[in-house]
């Protein structure tokens, strides 16, 4: 149920504070978003430079980078995936507690980027792991990465603690655990999973 | 800096029987290399390091290279006897004819070498030595206990081309997982058909989708799967 605006802003002339349940869980999931601290590639440099004083990430309560999955609300897939590190990046993301969310940071953790057509590196990390918000670049400028999390920051906001599009941890049904892919002799095996990715249609 | 004849020289005359070949580059660099045989090859190794003229102390580099298999097709002029009947009667007469003849000439697996020394600043001195095949017989002596910059590289080549380096202190893969049985280097290396789609597709990756999508039909066809273009 949402409340009235304009009720809203009198009530709080009278100093009386209204909000919802719903209202008030969503802020404080967005409001400290701690990802994990790990990098893959050239991207993490960029994400190193967001968390410093000129970007400044800490405005976004995300400044908190976590050693720990345990410990982790986010993770950004931020580099090159080979399918060597493949199986651990959804390892430690099946570690995480739920909440959890993913950025893909760059043209490689997105899609393979300039190595797609290589035959050792992931085409995309979204072929194993749901992916909340996408950032292309190569490498994305600090300002993409902002960009990001205000998107993600958005997206947590618009949830519904009830109903369909109700986040996975209040999903009793929802799968929380990802299957870890297994290196076998020529590939990765499956190459990806079916049930939270297919292939794109492509129009022309 | 020697030349690489008088480096070849000064080889043979420290170690006995070691049979270097110059593999000359016509290039401009002219950055001649020496091709050793593998049975001497360490003990050569120890003399570049140790000579107190040379003193190559320094291995900047190993790499490998994949010669496969070469099909060599030759014109050959055969003369052979032949019956014939010339105006009403029966001969034999000789007939030169030409014929193609393909022969196959082995490949094999070489590792390349870049040396230089600090000590002199001179540079570099590059070896190569190759393998007898590129299918059963892999082996080469390894140089990482006489550089030790080799263990990396030569794990690599390992990983990456399937030479196996005898001696060397820790042969595992480098780049690849343990259970993966390709060498992605060779030149005859099938990558995996991992390979669906491309948004900025051209000629050849084009038709390696395609390819794909012709393997895979049945299947994205229950998944429900349907492509408007693609062509």
């Amino acid at each position: 149920m949402a409340v009235d605006e304009g009720l809203k802003i009198e009530l709080g002339k009278q100093g009386v504070f209204v909000t919802t349940i719903e209202e008030l869980y969503n802020w404080g999931r967005r409001s400290s978003i701690w990802p994990m601290q790990f990098g893959l590639a050239c991207c993490a440099i960029e994400m190193i430079a967001t968390t410093m004083a000129r970007y400044d990430l800490a405005r976004f309560g995300a400044e908190v980078f976590r050693p720990s999955p345990r410990q982790a609300d986010m993770m950004i897939i931020s580099g090159t995936v080979t399918k060597k590190m493949a199986p651990q990046v959804v390892r430690l993301y099946n570690q995480m507690a739920e909440p959890k969310y993913v950025i893909a940071m760059g043209a490689c953790a997105i899609s393979g980027g300039p190595f797609k057509q290589g035959y050792n590196v992931l085409k995309g990390i979204d072929r194993y792991i749901p992916v909340d918000v996408h950032i292309p670049g190569c490498p994305p400028r600090p300002e993409a990465l902002l960009q990001a999390f205000m998107t993600l920051q958005k997206k947590i906001d618009a949830q519904h603690l009830t109903g369909a599009g109700r986040p996975r941890h209040l999903d009793a049904e929802a799968q929380g655990e990802f299957p870890v892919p297994v290196q076998g002799e020529h590939d990765l095996e499956p190459a990806s999973n079916p049930g939270i990715w297919t292939v794109p249609v492509v129009i022309r | 800096m020697k030349t690489v004849e008088e480096i070849k020289a000064a080889i043979e005359a420290a170690v006995p029987g070691a049979g270097v070949e110059i593999v000359p580059n016509p290039s401009a660099s002219a950055q001649h290399s020496l091709r050793l045989n593998p049975a001497h090859a360490v003990a050569i190794a120890k003399f570049l390091r140790d000579d107190a003229e040379l003193a190559l102390d320094f291995l900047s580099n190993v790499t490998g290279v994949d010669w496969p298999d070469k099909e060599i097709a030759e014109k050959v002029k055969v003369t052979r006897t032949v019956t014939r009947t010339v105006d009403g009667v029966e001969q034999t007469i000789e007939e030169t004819v030409e014929e193609t003849r393909t022969r196959v000439e082995p490949g094999c697996l070489e590792a390349v070498y870049h040396l230089f020394s600090v000590a002199k600043k001179h540079g570099p001195v590059v070896l190569r030595m190759r393998t007898v095949n590129r299918s059963t017989q892999l082996e080469l002596p390894s140089v990482t206990p006489i550089w030790r910059s080799a263990e990396f590289q030569e794990r690599e080549i390992f990983d990456l081309y399937g030479i196996v380096f005898a001696g060397h202190p820790d042969l595992r893969r480098l780049l690849m997982w343990d259970g993966f049985k390709d060498h992605p280097m060779r030149r005859d290396y099938v990558e995996p058909d991992d390979f669906e789609y491309e948004p900025t597709a051209h000629d050849e990756v084009l038709a390696r989708a395609a390819a794909h999508r012709a393997e895979h039909s049945g299947q994205e066809a229950a998944a429900g799967q349907e492509r408007t273009g693609g062509q």
